[in-house]
């Protein structure tokens, strides 16, 4: 720019300025170190009282933990080798290994049935859970829990087949009836599967020996198997009904909306310990008599209810955080009311309610062990009763219930991991 | 102009909305609504803010539900028969201030998800369709982005493809262009004039009066949820018969 120029106000830019890289000041990890560490005096003084607590702990637990004793019989043999230093006796996770994981009353000949089930959850899992893999993985997901239940409770392979065939048997029924009216479909489809469980009923006791595995009953489950499996199978169940009744509060039909509100309420009002003890010892009442419904089954059934009332909740925050537009965008395209919300809505709401149902499915699974307390040996009934109450292990609490810890923060750790990925996955927003 | 006015109109019914009226609890948002729209008309609403005319097209695809008179569109009676809802509402398209576009889907997705599922289209035919749609909109390259990714003028012109899509014999819009920046209103105005040449039949909601001198064929005024005055866009801007209009008019054209 020439002399000229320079003192005149008027201005017009003929070249632009090409992006410059940022100045090359001081970078790396000793910038970082006194920017966060040292950055004044007092910030220096707290970096050094920090670093001698943590000094602390870790000078009182890590030899607690290295010099622990991972082979013994029992703790009077742990105390024997250790020799008066230092150590946890963790021979108690390695001697009781089996009781931790499977209970103590599960044969021991049949482990592999449950671990192989283990196993094979992942694989039906994955489809679901990451849904860039292909669709026709989900076949595989539809039949993995008539597989797990042969595996966990063998018996006959007809029960969980006519369990299958059912539900295929109603489906067909209801795509059938459904053109006519949904109700139709609907009930004609529930009817139809009902009868075939019923002709299941009758044919199976005359044929037990089909393909058997050797029966476990329920109340051989144990350990932390327990956990799992009720930690999947009502985390699974309870956000379909969750989406069910967040949908019926929302209905302007006033008596499915009542049904839901009058459900939602009152499960919320309502300790989940109590409804444990109403499904041990209640629940029988409101079966007919003689079927005798598993002890497994009631308790399933208890937490769903429990969890999809909450579910239902967090996905109606998630359904009220929608703008109107999108209904009526979805109307106004001649979208009906399922293909709107299972296309539309849903989707969004799911996506905004992650954070709240992933809360609530961690919370579930840590409530699995409070069957402990309607004498369920669950992982945490196992480590209060048969293992803290034998004389070799008794007084061993530090490393029972620090193993416990470990094999829960894992899986409820993993499951936020994955939704944080989710969210990710899902951003399609660009804010 | 002119021309473009007196282009296409039939004398074939395509709306015809009798003594209509809606009550919002006890407040009478529209009264005795009288209104007959010809195939290929171009009507132009404006009013002020509260005067019932968002709510007067929003009845016209029952987003709202009207509680006297009657419309019917195409012939269909519009009652709270959900076939009879679902039917109009795939032959009249709508266009709205907020675009309301799907954020979770693709723009190509937004346009081939209503044809697919509602119309039955085959996945590649509908894809098809819609990139026709955008080429229209002059947009075919965003195909893939997602509705965050574009402009508010872009939104608004996918949502018009999205209608188009559907094959619309009647296109509402409500406010399209009140959101948008003023660089973008004209674009989605030339928009909605190539398809007023292309003899669409729309009922448009807006205050762009340049816009409606343009393309409308007529001109309704609205106010206290009544049609105050209807005429020609000439007559109706240059000799504006009811005070009420020639007020709002001196309003709005008065910068």
């Amino acid at each position: 720019m020439s002399d000229a120029h320079a003192h005149s106000v008027a201005f017009v830019r003929e070249t632009s300025l090409p992006p410059a890289p940022p100045p090359v000041a001081e970078t790396g990890i000793v910038k970082w170190l006194r920017e966060n560490l040292f950055a004044t005096w007092a910030n220096g003084l707290l970096t050094v009282a920090s670093l001698y607590v943590i000094y602390l702990i870790l000078s009182a637990t890590m030899p607690w933990f290295f010099n622990g004793v991972w082979i013994a019989s029992s703790l009077a043999e742990c105390r024997e080798i250790l020799d008066g230093t230092t150590g946890g006796c963790f021979a108690v996770l390695t001697e009781r290994w089996n009781q931790l994981l499977f209970g103590f009353t599960y044969p021991n000949e049949l482990y592999w049935r449950p671990s192989l089930a283990f196993v094979m959850l992942f694989a039906a899992l994955a489809p679901v859970l990451f849904f860039d893999l292909p669709r026709k993985l989900l076949i595989f997901t539809g039949l993995y829990p008539f597989i797990a239940y042969w595996l966990i409770w063998g018996g006959s392979i007809l029960v969980p087949l006519f369990a299958l065939v059912g539900f295929i048997v109603g489906y067909v029924v209801y795509v059938r009836l459904e053109k006519t009216s949904f109700a139709a479909g609907f009930f004609g489809g529930v009817g139809a599967a009902l009868v075939t469980w019923a002709i299941g009923g009758y044919i199976t006791p005359f044929l037990s020996g089909v393909l058997a595995l050797e029966a476990v009953p329920s109340r051989n489950m144990g350990g932390y198997m327990l956990n799992m499996m009720l930690g999947v199978t009502c985390v699974s169940l309870s956000l379909p009904i969750g989406i069910a009744l967040a949908l019926g509060r929302q209905s302007s039909m006033p008596l499915i909306k009542w049904i839901c509100v009058i459900f939602i309420e009152f499960v919320r009002g309502v300790p989940l310990i109590t409804l444990l003890f109403v499904a041990n010892v209640m629940l029988a009442y409101f079966f007919p008599p003689g079927t005798g419904v598993d002890l497994f089954l009631r308790v399933v059934i208890m937490i769903t209810l429990f969890s999809s009332a909450y579910i239902a909740e967090v996905i109606r925050g998630g359904l009220a955080a929608l703008p109107k537009g999108q209904y009526e965008a979805a109307d106004s395209l001649g979208l009906d009311y399922p293909q709107a919300m299972r296309l539309i809505i849903l989707p969004q709401a799911l996506k905004i309610s992650i954070p709240g149902i992933v809360n609530i499915a961690v919370g579930l699974f840590k409530d699995t062990t409070l069957v402990s307390v309607i004498s369920m040996f669950d992982i945490l009934g196992m480590i209060r009763g048969p293992i803290l109450a034998s004389t070799d292990w008794n007084g061993v609490y530090w490393e029972l219930l620090g193993f416990a810890c470990v094999v829960f923060f894992v899986v409820c750790y993993s499951i936020s991991q994955y939704s944080q990925w989710l969210e990710r996955r899902l951003a399609t927003d660009h804010r | 102009m002119a021309d473009t006015a007196q282009m296409k109109v039939s004398d074939e019914v395509a709306i015809a909305i009798q003594s209509m009226n809606k009550w919002y609890g006890a407040f009478h948002v529209l009264r005795d609504i009288d209104l007959t729209v010809y195939r290929g008309e171009r009507i132009v609403i404006c009013g002020p803010s509260g005067s019932g005319k968002s709510t007067l097209i929003r009845c016209i695809n029952a987003l709202e539900e009207h509680q006297k008179g009657s419309i019917e569109v195409d012939g269909t009676l519009l009652s709270s028969d959900l076939k009879n809802i679902d039917k109009i509402r795939s032959e009249v398209g709508m266009c709205f201030q907020h675009f309301n576009l799907f954020p979770h889907l693709t723009i190509l997705e937004n346009c081939t998800l209503a044809p697919i599922w509602v119309r039955k289209t085959p996945k590649k035919e509908a894809e098809e369709t819609a990139m026709h749609f955008l080429k229209k909109v002059k947009i075919p390259e965003q195909a893939d982005k997602y509705p965050g990714q574009l402009s508010g003028g872009q939104q608004q012109r996918v949502a018009i493809a999205r209608s188009l899509c559907m094959r619309p014999r009647i296109m509402l819009f409500d406010e399209p262009t009140s959101a948008l920046d003023p660089e973008m209103i004209k674009e989605v105005l030339d928009t909605m004039i190539e398809l007023a040449e292309e003899g669409m039949t729309m009922l448009c909601v807006t205050h762009e009066m340049g816009f409606a001198r343009q393309v409308a064929n007529r001109v309704i005024f609205m106010d206290e949820g009544q049609i105050v005055e209807q005429n020609e866009p000439e007559e109706f801007f240059n000799n504006p018969k009811s005070p009420r209009t020639q007020l709002f008019l001196s309003q709005i054209l008065g910068h």
